[in-house]
């Protein structure tokens, strides 16, 4: 027997029965009816933030870090259009969120009714898939569908824009076991033969590399499990696109670490040196490739991806592999183990001795400073001090999230959030109180340039309101400091607009927020004050003030290929000795 | 490049695959996408083409089964192979999108387009424009004493013909529907 409501309460319901806990939202007169339900009840925690973009960054911290799907509720007009920054970012970055968003009454649309905006043409291109629901009947069997398509194949944002008399209006409620979701069913299996192919190849290589990204994240838990063991039998070195860090412990036995535009030395270069690819839920992102024309040319490459969209669209591929990573990897260390887990051993062998020269760069290196703090030398510090904690990681985007991304170690999923694909600046102070909503008791860091931060400042308010501790440590720089590295490289040392003119002090903002500030600026202060922050119980704003024109290396200047990168000075006296490929 | 007349799929090493992805060449491709008829449906996929810089040379769309909701949606595309098939994969991917065929591709196919041309003039002029709508068996659907309008069907080349034609003989407009197709056989 079905059950009879309104528009309003069924939002509610559908929440509940796709096992929604926590909505970040902010009201508006087109979603006062889902308001006055949210108030009614107590199953569904309402998050008030400050801005829509916050709740939307919030959903993604939160959907990144635990896996599940994150949820946003904004207004009609205004509270929809400030949301499409996070879709934008949600879409590039495949983080399964619904947004649910007010619409004037359906007898209003089109007469430009105050607070009115075409909403689901505006998102269209920012969402996986956008929907208006004009008819009360249809309302929960949407939500119900939206969820599955935000968490099936390759994910990605829905909105839901449902107008104010569809949720006032009553009609029967469809739960979600009756909800038909439609034909949506993407292939998870990758195809056997391909497969069989790949195993050949991995039996053949002299020089092979796992090149994973974040589809081995969006897989789950298991898929990174599996990768592990992949590595582990195979010998094969592993690198990792930002987006998937994490899913190969940083101190595994063959992490490479981090490719890409500021990715190591050894990992570009075993990338343009390699005979066999395998990429793994990566997508030949353009800061991955450099120019594409010179992309690892003596390589054969794999693709695993569940998005067939993205198997040569860049980068042409000799082994397409369409398939979820985890059901892929399965089938794949199935298929070798069967064959006799063999590898080519004496050229493994000396692949590595390759890669162990490339590794003696020590492309990382940085001149230490006994006066002023040096940005990397304050991510060691904070790696020292944090290791081994239940720590989660956001950042902005900056120098600050490339340092982040060298300098700290994840050694599970699922524990780093940062905006790769968009690049939003004003992302991770956000999402960090995403994460924390969801793990209360953990420590979540946002590892933040002055200028990112400023974008969405005003969220510490929701961090304070929500009781969410999270640690904002800015690495100050008063720069704009990756437009002003690129201005020295690339644009003859004109820095225009690039540095951060009148900064709040962050101490008294901290102290106007009600929460605790702490300034540092001598590197011998250093560790006390990051003791003092991981010790405070409730949100931190640090501010750490750095090193004003530190670049940062090894850097692959855009359009150009792996083996032109660029080393820090000290690096370079090691650069003529290092054999390039 | 011209495109292999050998379905895609039908064998394990299919044809298909000997067509080279990295031709630079531009191949024009009918693709036929069935979709779900629902609003915002068609501007989505519209919205694929411009978002990614696709060409549409031509589109046709209308519900084809009422019960099911399912419209198809023909489009003429063109492009490097590596392009036709970045845009058919971009497409299957879409969550209303049930189907995509290449037309193209995947074997012998009809295609049609159906035009109505206004020609207006007098005397021998309007005597040659009927001898010549005969022979491209053109209909007259309707006349005055100083114009008709034909209307015909064809291939998008036998349009361009005869509205070529009918250039000097007093053209005066043409509508046309864009390419319906389908393939051949079973
Ligand atoms: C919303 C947005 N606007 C502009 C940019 C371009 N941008 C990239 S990094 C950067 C500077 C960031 O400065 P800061 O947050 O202080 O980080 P730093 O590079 O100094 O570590 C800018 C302006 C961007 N990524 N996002
Ligand atoms: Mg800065």
């Amino acid at each position: 027997m079905s059950k009879q409501m309104t528009g309003a309460r069924m939002v509610i319901q559908a929440l509940k029965d796709q096992g929604v806990e926590v909505v970040f939202g902010y009201p508006g007169g087109a979603v006062l009816p889902i308001y006055d339900e949210i108030f009614q009840q107590n199953d569904i925690r309402h998050v008030l933030v400050r801005h829509e973009q916050g709740a939307v960054h919030m959903a993604e911290g939160y959907a990144r870090s635990t896996g599940k799907p994150g949820v946003a509720l904004v207004t009609s007009g205004p509270g929809a259009t400030n949301a499409v920054t996070g879709l934008t970012d949600a879409l590039m970055d495949s983080i399964p969120i619904v947004v649910l968003t007010g619409q004037v009454p359906t007898f209003m649309i089109g007469t430009d009714g105050f607070q009115e905006a075409d909403t689901v043409g505006i998102t269209r291109p920012c969402t996986k898939m956008n929907w208006l629901v004009k008819d009360t009947a249809k309302l929960a069997e949407t939500i119900h569908q939206a969820f599955h398509v935000a968490t099936h194949g390759r994910p990605g944002p829905v909105l839901i824009d449902i107008p104010k008399d569809v949720q006032f209006a009553t009609a029967d409620y469809v739960p979600a076991e009756k909800a038909k979701i439609g034909h949506y069913q993407p292939r998870t299996e990758g195809d056997p033969d391909q497969i069989a192919r790949l195993v050949e190849m991995m039996e053949n290589a002299e020089r092979p590399i796992l090149y994973t990204g974040g589809g081995v994240i969006n897989s789950g838990p298991r898929a990174s499990a599996l990768l592990r063991e992949l590595a582990a039998e195979t010998g094969f070195p592993v690198t990792s696109t930002l987006m998937g860090l994490g899913s190969y412990p940083a101190s595994g036995k063959n992490w490479l670490g981090m490719l890409g535009m500021h990715g190591l030395y050894e990992a570009n270069l075993a990338m343009h040196g390699c005979d066999l690819m395998i990429n793994i839920g990566a997508r030949f992102d353009d800061r991955i490739t450099g120019r594409v024309k010179d992309f690892s040319p003596r390589s054969k490459k794999a693709h695993i991806d569940i998005d067939p969209s993205s198997i040569n669209k860049v980068i042409h591929v000799d082994v397409p592999i369409v398939g979820d990573v985890t059901r892929v990897l399965e089938e794949l260390l199935r298929q070798w183990r069967a064959r006799g887990s063999r590898t080519e051993k004496a050229g493994l062998a000396k692949w590595w001795k390759q890669i162990d020269e490339w590794r003696a760069v020590r492309c990382l290196n940085y001149k230490p400073s006994a006066s002023t703090i040096k940005p990397q030398y304050a991510l060691e510090r904070l790696e020292a001090l944090t290791k081994g904690m239940d720590r989660y990681i956001t950042t902005e985007v900056g120098q600050h999230q490339m340092w982040a991304a060298q300098f700290l170690g994840f050694e599970d999923p699922n524990r780093w959030m940062t905006s790769g694909g968009l690049g939003t600046m004003g992302y991770g102070l956000p999402a960090s109180i995403g994460v924390q909503i969801a793990h209360p008791e953990a420590l979540v860091i946002n590892v933040a340039g002055e200028a990112s931060w400023l974008m969405n400042m005003q969220e510490m308010g929701t961090a304070m309101q929500f009781r969410a501790p999270v640690k904002q440590f800015i690495l100050n720089n008063e720069r704009l400091g990756m437009v002003r590295q690129w201005q020295e490289l690339l644009h003859g040392e004109r820095y225009s607009s690039s540095w951060s003119e009148s900064l709040p002090d962050f101490v008294k903002l901290a102290e106007a927020f009600g929460c605790k500030g702490i300034k540092v600026d001598h590197p011998k202060d250093l560790d006390d004050a990051i003791l003092e922050m991981i010790r405070y119980d409730g949100p931190v704003i640090f501010d750490c003030l750095v090193e004003k024109h530190e670049n940062c290396f090894p850097m692959i200047p855009s359009g150009k290929p792996h083996n032109e990168m660029l080393l820090s000075a000290d690096a370079e006296a090691f650069r003529s000795g290092a054999v390039l490929v | 490049m011209s495109a292999l007349n050998i379905k895609k799929g039908s064998t394990s090493h299919s044809a298909y695959d000997l067509r080279s992805a990295l031709s630079e060449v531009e191949e024009s491709h009918t693709l036929a996408v069935i979709v779900e008829n629902e609003p915002g449906v068609l501007a989505r996929v519209i919205g694929l083409f411009s978002g990614r810089g696709y060409n549409i040379d031509s589109l046709t769309v209308a519900e084809v089964d009422h019960t099911g909701h399912r419209s198809r949606i023909t489009v003429v595309t063109r492009g490097t192979p590596a392009v036709i098939d970045q845009i058919e994969a971009q497409l299957s991917r879409m969550v209303p999108v049930y189907a995509v065929h290449d037309l193209t591709a995947e074997g012998p196919s009809v295609q049609r387009e159906l035009a109505l041309v206004k020609v207006q003039g007098r005397g021998e002029h309007r005597i040659e424009a009927l001898r010549l709508a005969e022979i491209f068996r053109a209909n007259v659907v309707d006349s005055t004493l100083e114009s008709f309008v034909f209307e015909m069907t064809g291939t998008p080349d036998k349009i361009d013909a005869f509205a070529e034609l009918m250039r000097p003989l007093g053209l005066a407009e043409i509508a046309r529907t864009g390419v319906a197709a389908l393939s051949r056989g079973i």
